[in-house]
């Protein structure tokens, strides 16, 4: 287990990682990788069991994954250079087929969630205590079949079952408030029969709480499936990015990011 | 001027917006990359942003084509016709005249990989009964059909145009004869005919000229149309080569190779047919280059499989 402080300061290289990878690559999506790397940081370093499984619907995020993975040596640091190119288990969009430990396929949105579902499902009919994490994203909510399983995993009971929201407010277009607005989110959910759980998603105090508290409900018998609301900035970290529409999905020069480290490095 | 033919779509119907009224856009939070933000920035009441929800903008669509809009609903090729369902019943059973425009066909989009490249998506809506399929080489044609698609065309039409540049190829002064086969390159005693579509046109041309340089002549071919596909000018030629080559930035199964295998079917006898295109295989991350000559169909190799061909090693 890692303290606060160990996290904000891992999590600080791994938005580096991040950076580096998608200007090697000189395609990516640095702005919602680096609104969902603090909570990913918490989830896979302090918060996974072995056999927990983590889905990351909103797969053009992946940047954030890859870069933990490598910290918990699952992936070579130097095998991040290869990020979009040919032949590379690190592809744009998660290929579970490539790189198993991604769980599942995703990169068209609103999936992810319901293969987390059948995950846990599965979990369930064999009395295993294992629990399925699952990253989706504001945009992404606006896909009907995110409130399909919405409505279904309270019906099969899934406390095993934990979704977490990055919330960052920014999809292409625009404002996820302009766009399509989604709000009020949590009593939308609240009202379909998940825990819901709304934290501010880059205080590392608040996350380890949250998921702290979703494995107590587990623990003692919940039966909702649960939702953390993370309120988060999108591309947190780099001052130039953050909640920047047009930083969704380019990647920064070679200048310009040597700029976003910096300060990366300098800030906390 | 060589454009994506995505930009000739945006810049064409934001044109044609001026003088049809009717015509409508929906978007689902790709208009920056489908170019409909042209027509959304001239007629802010006559777009819709949609958000990410691809089935409810095909619904909402067919709706408005039964108030009496024309609707061209926009989004990478690959999510529209995922939610081939509501297309099918919503749109297609219920004849709505609905224009779906897809971008981002292919490997062409490179680096995105496989989630996010329409390499199906012609198979998909040319199974639907009188739904058009169509795709333009370049600009111009792209233009050419947007207009096609808005003043002759009615029923269902799917559009499916790149993300990246395609070089000019639309013969100068030539008057655009819709569903027909065009002739893109003659050259005398050909021994192969190159069909392209799409993206597949250009690198045609680049595999002519080099097959040419090495002695080789060949003719080269474009089909705007893969539904309704030009048989009757197909049966006509296929006669004068001794191989025909089909190449797409798309599935072989289902798209222009099996075109032209249907039209050849009916016939007693015809020259061999090569499919060139993505193998039955996924698409994944890569340069379009290095991706175009992974998969076979880049100019170089559209040589080498002629020449494998004509020296009678296949
Ligand atoms: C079905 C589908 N439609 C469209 C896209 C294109 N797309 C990729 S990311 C994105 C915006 C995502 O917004 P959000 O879920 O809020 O992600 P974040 O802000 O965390 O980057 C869109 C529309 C897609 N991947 N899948
Ligand atoms: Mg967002």
């Amino acid at each position: 287990m890692y303290t606060p402080q160990e996290l904000r300061n891992i999590t600080k290289e791994l938005r580096t990682w991040i950076i580096e990878m998608i200007t090697e690559a000189g395609s990516g999506h640095p702005g919602g990788s680096l609104s969902c790397i603090d909570i990913l940081s918490v989830l896979w370093l302090n918060e996974m069991k072995e056999k927990d499984r983590f889905i990351l619907s909103k797969g053009h995020a992946v940047p954030a994954l890859y870069a933990v993975l490598s910290k918990m040596g699952l992936l070579a640091k130097e095998e991040l250079k290869t990020l979009r190119k040919i032949n590379s288990r690190l592809q744009g969009h998660p290929d579970r087929v490539r790189l198993p430990v991604l769980g599942a396929s995703t990169g068209s949105m609103g999936q992810g969630l319901s293969v987390a579902q059948g995950i846990a499902l599965g979990f369930k009919i064999d009395k295993k205590p294992d629990s399925v994490f699952c990253l989706i994203g504001d945009g992404e909510s606006q896909e009907g079949q995110i409130w399909e399983t919405a409505l279904s995993a309270p019906k099969f009971k899934l406390s095993n079952l934990c979704v977490i929201l990055d919330n960052n407010n920014g999809q292409i277009d625009g404002y996820v408030s302009d766009v399509m607005p989604i709000e009020p989110i949590t009593d939308k959910w609240r009202s379909f029969g998940w825990h819901v759980l709304d934290i501010p998603g880059h205080d590392f105090e608040k996350i380890i709480k949250a998921f702290q508290d979703a494995r107590q409900l587990k623990e003692n018998g919940g039966t909702k499936p649960i939702l953390i609301v993370a309120r988060t900035i999108k591309g947190k970290g780099v001052s130039f990015m953050e909640n920047q529409i047009d930083w969704h999905g380019i990647a920064p020069t070679k200048e310009v990011a040597r700029k976003a480290v910096e300060e990366i490095e300098k800030n906390g | 001027m060589a454009k994506a033919t995505r930009q000739a779509f945006g810049e064409a119907i934001a044109r044609l917006g001026e003088k049809y009224p009717e015509i409508v856009i929906l978007d689902a939070d790709l208009s920056k990359s489908t170019k409909s933000d042209i027509f959304a920035k001239k007629f802010p009441d006559r777009f819709f942003e949609m958000g990410i929800a691809e089935a409810n903008m095909i619904g909402t669509a067919a709706g408005l084509a039964f108030a009496g809009k024309l609707p061209f609903l926009c989004s990478f090729g690959c999510f529209l016709t995922g939610r081939y369902d509501t297309i099918r019943i919503s749109a297609v059973y219920a004849q709505a005249n609905i224009r779906l425009v897809g971008t981002h066909a292919g490997l062409g989009i490179g680096e995105d990989g496989h989630s996010q490249m329409g390499l199906e998506d012609v198979s998909l809506m040319r199974a639907l009964p009188t739904m058009g399929v169509f795709q333009p080489m370049d600009s111009k044609e792209t233009e050419l059909i947007v207009k096609f698609l808005v003043e002759e065309w009615k029923g269902p039409a799917y559009l499916r145009l790149t993300r990246q540049t395609l070089p000019d190829l639309y013969p100068e002064g030539k008057v655009f004869e819709p569903c027909k086969l065009l002739s893109i390159l003659e050259n005398k005693n050909p021994k192969a005919l190159l069909l392209g579509t799409g993206a597949g046109v250009s690198e045609a041309v680049g595999g002519a000229e080099m097959l040419s340089k090495q002695g080789i002549s060949t003719c080269v071919w474009s089909a705007h149309a893969l539904k309704p596909f030009d048989e009757k000018s197909l049966h006509s030629i296929c006669h004068l080569f001794e191989l025909v080559v089909t190449i797409e930035d798309h599935t072989v199964v289902g798209g222009l190779g099996t075109c032209v295998a249907e039209a050849f079917a009916k016939l007693n006898k015809h020259p061999p047919l090569l499919k060139l295109g993505v193998q039955d295989t996924f698409g994944e991350s890569g340069t379009p280059a290095e991706l175009f000559s992974k998969h076979g169909f880049s100019a170089s190799e559209i040589v080498k499989n002629v020449k494998r061909f004509l020296n009678g090693s296949v």
